[in-house]
């Protein structure tokens, strides 16, 4: 018996490792140059419209090679995640797939999962297209780049209800120098019995947490966090958790259930006066015909003015990619300008390049390209640009078992220095 | 061992038991009173997924979920027919053979691991319902290897396998404890008239498991229908199942649409809830029949 | 060379005794051995490497054996000790809450009724339900907001006058888990109930009536007759169920979130470890409940190796 089941699985093993090599194409298709399969978690919404935007333009560009969707929804790209993963592990690659810029491709570089693609920004001419100091967050400590970003979103963002803060004797038009005087506010606004913050689950808490962190120790202390030269266990990074500590202690208490087009919703509804979310949430104020100015107002989370939290969705060349060359056209269209035009604007994000004519964008857009060119450029936490998945991770766990009040300031900062000790 | 032709006839539940009816009144009412109260408590949920399924887009919100619809409307129904229809047949596609396969396997070994026994039948009953308890989060990645590896194609070939596979403890368990119950002397009487194995099983012991075919293909259909873990693993919106279009649906969204996502949940659970009272009577007479005897 | 040919003679009837109904068996022999077995051998040998990055996954970077260190740390983790609390506070609630739903539903409708197939078929409907779609609706109903901003079955609370039963729901640090076993109690009661109405209605009416005609009151008619009867019923149905409580992790992805702290099981572990490439853990988490399961499994299994044997 025991044999036999051993003997089966022999050659059940065997028969994994020969097929490895081979992997299936669905639908048991062409191979060469005429498709290419694009990976993504953009499935539904503004994001569903920015890829269709940029199929048409890649359509336009590369008539001879059929695009086929392998959108991915569910949990803001979580179940996307799972299923690149066992499909890279298995050897099974899409032809190209969408990734965060930055640190969260390391673990794809270290797995030998993806190709540099350094050559293709010389031959489609995006070096001098991207400001500076992008190409260095983009630049992987091997010197190589290995994504191409579509656009880029900044993260350090505050939304504001203006009847809310207007209604609880506030003014609307009044910006912050640093978290204490908008704390002040808070305290107003909870008095007035209204929630001052809205907070959803843990990433978004995380996401929290990064403002905290930049808007105290100011771009370089916060840069400094993820190359090692700002002490994460010091009193300038307790006293940010404090403030964190404090700001969370404004927030609605069914956070740890909701997403965040649920906690923005709150403040669109007018159930709380602020959040904090990336320039995405735009997308939802243009869907309900919110008017910035009027309705809402948003602005740099106070403390975090000129500098801007980026991060970048982008592409990848995965290796064994069974269509390279459908990838590199897929890739010369997200790089393109018309491409980032297209895609942008639909998405409701911002083209990496800076050479695209922003005058058809929306007044918010325009303002975050400005703010993209000017500003000091610094690497989002929660949305995988300045630290590689497991640190991520670890931050995030760190981050919900004191936000649940499972465990005290003092053990919250020693285990996020453990996190960012690796 | 009466209940055997019993459940043969596939006979609902009452046994003629005949207890006095004008008595208990009160005690009548009160188990109705009971009854309805948790029939009310089961349907929470079931109320707050219908009025919101017909509800516009700023109605259907977690904060009105008790009120009745300002403007009944259809069109989340008729959104969630046209993206999960396509969805709902591949998923008959992959169930139907998934739940006969693992039927039929799940039923030659409980017969030959209960009334066909030879030396360690109990050890290699017990190996193969261990299976049952495999956590599958764990071997995903190797199992991706190993399906891939076989050449199972995406999609639907691919959950069938799964589903059949893990499908087999469960399964086997089920026909094992039936056919416990089948006398013995029914499977002598045939073994004396010189009847082979395969013809025992094919002749006296398939046409009574009715029942209990009954009560594994309602598990597997239940379960596999509403499998979600292989859906995302082996296959994509294109060729998977109803779980992951709906998730498609509910999901993903900026503003998640409410409305349309509890239709869809509805929609999705149609198919099986029509299984359930189509062969609900049958169901209760399986199981009746000694399926899930210990 | 007699003894040989007796040997010989006693194997080929073991062959033939055992060789037919083992070739029945072998398609699932087989399938079972590789997927089931053959994977959990592949599993616990990754549970004892240094597997934990993506480098190593592929083979990029080394790998070497660590024996039971993962296991070891795991266990010693607080974070790791409140998951296995979880897991345990989760399986108990939802056990003994279908069981007793279960029962009292069964017991309630075993009498005859009018109207009884509506009501089983009501109680059997969850099951008909998956996770993936009635977990948008129990995100809902699970809303932690009370007072004012209220929503969910604490709003509810408050329109029928309970408004003490109001609470934070799972997002109890220390219990919330058990509001997670509400919609499993809620899908698997009906299911208990079908399998002890079914064991109720098995138990031949002589039996009752000759305890009714020996003057037993209706307590000792449970106590000696049915309950006795209905045991193995019982344990088929705690069987069942409680595997299902291994899958936990369906409902706890559409209710909470993988990261929130307050409803970590080790199914979710396993899964935040496997994102994070750290696969040896992730297996190491895989083998613990595996070996959970083991537990309280094999006694079952030899119970009823017993009882075939009788």
């Amino acid at each position: 018996m025991v044999a036999a089941a051993a003997a089966v699985m022999a050659l059940a093993l065997a028969a994994c490792g020969g097929g490895g090599d081979e992997p299936e194409t669905e639908g048991g298709a062409t191979g060469g140059s005429d498709e290419v399969e694009v990976f993504t978690w953009w499935a539904a919404g503004s994001e569903k419209a920015g890829l269709d935007a940029l199929v048409a333009v890649f359509d336009e560009q590369h008539p001879d090679v059929t695009f086929i969707n392998g959108a991915v929804a569910g949990g803001a790209g979580s179940q996307a995640k799972d299923l690149l993963q066992t499909r890279l592990q298995a050897q099974d690659p899409p032809d190209t797939f969408q990734a965060h810029a930055g640190a969260e491709l390391q673990d794809y570089i270290d797995a030998a999962q993806i190709e540099p693609v350094t050559d293709l920004y010389d031959e489609f001419g995006l070096t001098d297209a991207f400001p500076a100091d992008l190409m260095d967050r983009l630049t992987a400590e091997d010197g190589e780049i290995y994504s191409i970003p579509s656009n880029i979103h900044r993260a350090n963002v505050v939304w504001t209800n203006r009847q809310v803060l207007t209604d609880a004797g506030l003014d609307p038009d009044a910006t912050y120098d640093d978290l204490s005087s908008w704390m002040d506010d808070m305290e107003t606004l909870k008095k007035a019995g209204v929630t001052p913050l809205a907070v959803a689950q843990a990433w978004t808490q995380v996401h929290l947490l990064e403002t905290v962190l930049l808007a105290d120790l100011g771009a370089e202390g916060y840069s400094g966090l993820w190359d090692g030269s700002t002490d994460w266990e010091g009193p300038e990074v307790k006293a940010a958790l404090e403030d964190f500590q404090t700001l969370m202690g404004y927030t609605n208490t069914d956070r740890d259930g909701l997403d965040w087009p649920e906690s923005q919703q709150l403040v669109i509804d007018g159930k709380a006066a602020f959040t904090v979310m990336g320039d995405w949430a735009e997308a939802s104020y243009e869907e309900q015909k919110q008017e910035l100015g009027t309705d809402y107002s948003a602005y740099a989370v106070p403390g975090t003015d000129g500098v801007f939290d980026f991060l970048a969705d982008s592409f990848t060349l995965p290796v064994g990619a069974p269509h390279p060359d459908g990838a590199n056209a897929w890739l010369e269209t997200v790089g393109s300008a018309e491409g980032q035009e297209a895609f942008n604007k639909a998405k409701g994000s911002i083209p990496a390049r800076t050479d695209v004519d922003m005058s058809t964008f929306g007044e918010y857009q325009q303002a975050a390209a400005e703010a993209f060119k000017s500003d000091t450029i610094v690497s989002s936490l929660a949305h995988g640009a300045a630290v590689p998945v497991a640190t991520l991770t670890a931050i995030t766990d760190a981050t919900s078992k004191f936000t649940s009040g499972a465990s005290d300031l003092a053990t919250f900062q020693s285990e996020l220095a453990a996190a960012n000790a690796g | 061992m009466t209940s055997v032709v019993e459940a043969e006839a596939g006979r609902p539940v009452d046994l003629g038991r005949t207890a006095p009816r004008s008595r208990f009144t009160v005690g009548r009412t009160l188990r109705y009173v009971v009854l309805l109260l948790f029939v009310l408590v089961v349907l929470v949920p079931v109320y707050v997924l219908l009025v919101t399924s017909f509800k516009g887009p700023g109605d259907a919100a977690p904060t009105r979920a008790w009120n009745l619809p300002q403007v009944w409307t259809t069109a989340n129904w008729e959104t969630a027919w046209s993206t999960l229809a396509p969805a709902i047949a591949r998923t008959v596609q992959m169930v139907v053979p998934a739940a006969l396969i693992s039927a039929f396997l799940g039923s030659l070994n409980g017969f030959v691991l209960s009334r066909w026994r030879f030396p360690g039948a109990d050890l290699v009953f017990t190996l193969i319902l261990f299976g049952m308890f495999i956590p599958y989060q764990a071997v995903m990645i190797p199992l991706n290897q190993l399906v891939l590896g076989l050449g199972v194609p995406s999609g639907v070939p691919s959950l069938i396998l799964l589903h059949v596979v893990y499908g087999i403890p469960i399964t086997t368990l089920i026909f094992r404890n039936y056919y416990m119950t089948v006398p013995q002397e029914l499977i002598e009487a045939a073994r004396v008239d010189g009847a082979g194995m395969l013809r025992t099983y094919a002749w006296i012991v398939l046409p009574i498991s009715v029942p209990s075919f009954v009560v594994v293909l309602i598990w597997q259909f239940t379960s596999a229908w509403n499998d979600f873990l292989f859906a995302v693993f082996f296959s994509s919106s294109q060729n998977g199942p109803v779980t992951l279009a709906l998730n498609n649906l509910a999901n993903g969204a900026l503003l998640q649409d409410y409305g349309v996502s509890m239709a869809g949940a509805l929609f999705a659970s149609l198919p099986t809830l029509l299984v359930y009272v189509l062969l609900g009577r049958y169901f209760m007479g399986g199981l009746m029949s000694g399926s899930v005897k210990g | 060379m007699p003894t040989a040919t007796r040997r010989r003679a006693g194997v080929r009837r073991a062959v033939r005794r055992a060789g037919a109904p083992l070739l029945l068996l072998l398609p699932s022999l087989i399938l079972v051995g590789v997927f089931v077995y053959g994977l959990i051998v592949a599993n616990t040998r990754q549970s004892t490497t240094d597997n934990h990055t993506a480098a190593q996954a592929t083979g990029q970077a080394p790998t070497t054996g660590v024996g039971l260190r993962n296991y070891l740390d795991l266990l010693g983790s607080e974070e790791f000790q409140h998951s296995l609390t979880n897991l345990v506070l989760y399986t108990v609630v939802f056990l003994v809450g279908t069981m007793v739903i279960g029962f009292a539903w069964a017991w309630l409708l075993d009498k005859p009724l009018r109207g009884e197939g509506i009501f089983r078929s009501v109680y059997l409907f969850p099951m008909a339900v998956s996770f993936i779609a009635s977990g948008v609706v129990w995100r809902w109903l699970l809303n932690s907001n009370q007072g004012e901003q209220a929503s969910g079955l604490n709003r509810l609370f408050q329109m029928i006058g309970l408004d003490a039963l109001q609470n934070n729901w799972w997002n109890n640090v220390s219990v919330g888990i058990v509001a997670i076993a509400i919609p499993a109690i809620w899908q698997l009661s009906g299911y208990v109930m079908a399998l002890f109405l079914a064991g109720f209605r098995g138990i031949p009416v002589e039996l009752r009536e000759a305890a009714r005609v020996d003057g037993a009151s209706e307590w000792k008619l449970y106590r000696h007759v049915l309950f006795p009867q209905l045991s193995p019923i019982a344990l088929s149905a705690l069987i069942i169920i409680g595997h299902m409580s291994l899958k936990a992790f369906d409902l706890i992805m559409s209710i909470s979130k993988p990261a929130n702290y307050q409803t970590k099981v080790p199914a979710v572990d396993m899964y935040v470890f496997k994102s994070a490439f750290d696969y040896a853990n992730a297996a190491a988490v895989g083998t613990i409940l595996l070996v959970i399961v083991a537990v309280v499994i094999v006694p079952y299994l030899v119970h009823t190796h017993r009882q075939g044997r009788r």
